[in-house]
């Protein structure tokens, strides 16, 4: 039975389908309640009880939003690419979805353990711009091709700092395998041997980096619902549109995990003697979405010059000079060798 | 040489607005919530609330209104309409007493006008309807309103008295 799963092309293939499905399915069903949570979060900060009649509490909320997405109808507009205007929401899931493919939530709890995994989800996160491109360029109508635009400038501009950060990452750990760069903060001192020490200002600039390249409040320019009304998303409804949503939403959910993983030690304890597991890496997840939702909360959007201002004129600086810094620190071993960690 | 502000600089770069933006918000997250669960739960009233108009009849069911026709001369946006001849009694009464809710403002002026508190504003705000057509109110419609919100109105007219 064993060499049916290890031999047989079949047997890998039903595997592999499997591991897909244990990653994918939790995620999504965590998304509608995370997506409740964002709610319910921006609303307390609000002084707003937001969405309780649906189900206790309303947390089947997500649930009834599903539904109703699914069954209106679908829209297209005159003039609209077809091809292009329903490929480009699938697109924005897909990549969101796949970069899921090499995050670990435990020790070696990972789809694809490759080596370049780092970088691998820098790759397919830059892509996920091409969903936001193509949504707003084959949809024919002004607010969504402006939408668009400013989403490309911005996603490509805050992918260069959030490059530079993780250069810095890898440097310290001497390796792009997410395993490897937790195991790297496995010190000793529980919390304060993670990252998030050494490489303290980089935390907030990767953070922020986040916000803006998934388009989160306040740099959510590509949709700034004042100006241009919901941006790429303007001619999309129903199932498109939810398609749109989750990708958006799943991307964010990574961000929550990179940080987890490359600051917050993954799923280490915090505490020395505690036991290390999946548990942590939850909480550390939860915690940065709570972020998330606050920011969302309590910052007014950027304007457009603000945020190429501090993407290219602060961010660029700050993460080059920090990689200069870390690239010295780790070969001399500065701070009692805090940055190296390849030994 | 252009003078360069440290102090803002430096909270700029150490996040600090957004550190006070945090604070606030997490002390009103806690806050206890101001909205209320508006179909099962609803918020107080004034007695002086201009809602859905009612026409109100006397204790002994005879209707108060005379005719006068001042609250049609003062409405502002001339949604009342009203035709009226003698009774077979002899009493002046309407025979048609219509208002368009679609044109109405609210303005409270006929219930001003009126001397002897026929044409009123209920308290009623939810008088949606599905069509056009069932929002022009004739006299029937009226004082049935009237009939249905008749303590409430006489309270909220006992209660804002002393203040007309």
């Amino acid at each position: 039975m064993v060499e049916f799963f290890t031999n047989t092309y079949l047997g890998m293939f039903l595997v592999i389908v499997a591991q897909i499905l244990a990653v994918i399915v939790p995620l999504l069903v965590a998304l509608a309640f995370l997506m409740y949570a964002d709610r319910k979060i921006w609303a307390a900060v609000m002084m707003r009880k937001g969405p309780n009649v649906v189900g206790a509490f309303g947390l089947l909320q997500s649930f009834a939003d599903f539904i109703k997405y699914i069954v209106k109808e679908v829209v297209f507009p005159a003039g609209a690419d077809r091809a292009v205007f329903l490929l480009a929401p699938m697109i924005s899931l897909v990549m969101a979805l796949i970069a899921w493919a090499v995050i670990p939530f435990n020790e070696g709890w990972v789809i694809s353990d490759i080596n370049v995994a780092i970088l691998y989800v820098f790759a397919v996160s830059s892509l996920e711009v091409y969903g936001v491109i193509m949504g707003g360029w084959a949809s024919n109508s002004k607010y969504p091709f402006l939408g668009s635009l400013r989403s490309a400038a911005q996603m490509i501009s805050y992918e260069v700092s959030i490059g530079l950060i993780i250069i810095g990452v890898i440097i310290s750990t001497g390796s792009m395998n997410f395993g490897s760069i937790v195991q790297a903060q496995d010190g000793g001192y529980g919390i304060f041997s993670w990252y998030w020490v050494p490489h303290f200002p980089m935390l907030f600039l990767f953070f922020i980096s986040a916000l803006a390249e998934t388009n989160r409040p306040p740099f959510d320019l590509p949709e700034a619902e004042s100006e241009l009304v919901a941006g790429y998303q303007v001619e999309y409804s129903s199932t498109p549109f939810l398609l749109f949503m989750i990708g958006e939403l799943v991307a964010v959910v990574l961000m929550c995990a990179l940080v987890s993983l490359m600051f917050f030690g993954g799923w280490l304890s915090p505490i020395p003697g505690l036991p290390d597991g999946i548990l942590w890496m939850v909480l550390k997840m939860l915690f940065v979405f709570f972020m998330f939702s606050m920011v969302k909360a309590i910052t007014p959007r950027y304007r457009y010059d603000q945020l190429m201002r501090l993407g290219w004129k602060v961010f660029l600086p700050m993460s080059l000079f920090w990689v200069v810094f870390v690239a010295f620190a780790a070969k001399f071993e500065w701070f009692w060798g805090a940055f190296a960690r390849w030994g | 040489m252009t003078q360069i502000d440290y102090k803002r600089a430096a909270g700029y770069f150490l996040l600090s607005d957004f550190l006070k933006g945090f604070k606030l918000g997490f002390k009103y997250f806690f806050a206890p919530k101001v909205t209320i669960n508006y179909p099962h739960e609803k918020g107080p009233l004034s007695p002086r609330f201009r809602g859905e108009h009612a026409l109100r009849r006397y204790p002994n069911g005879e209707e108060r209104c005379i005719a006068c026709k001042l609250c049609e001369a003062i409405c502002p946006a001339q949604a009342i309409t009203i035709d009226a001849e003698p009774r077979e009694d002899g009493s002046r009464r309407t025979t048609r007493y219509d208002i368009d809710m679609t044109k109405c403002i609210y303005c409270g002026f006929c219930q001003e006008a009126c001397p002897v508190d026929a044409i009123v504003e209920g308290p009623n705000f939810e008088f949606a309807t599905e069509t056009r057509e069932e929002l022009f109110y004739d006299k029937e419609k009226l004082l049935e309103n009237g009939d249905r919100w008749e303590a409430e109105i006489a309270r909220n007219l006992e209660l804002d008295a002393p203040y007309r």
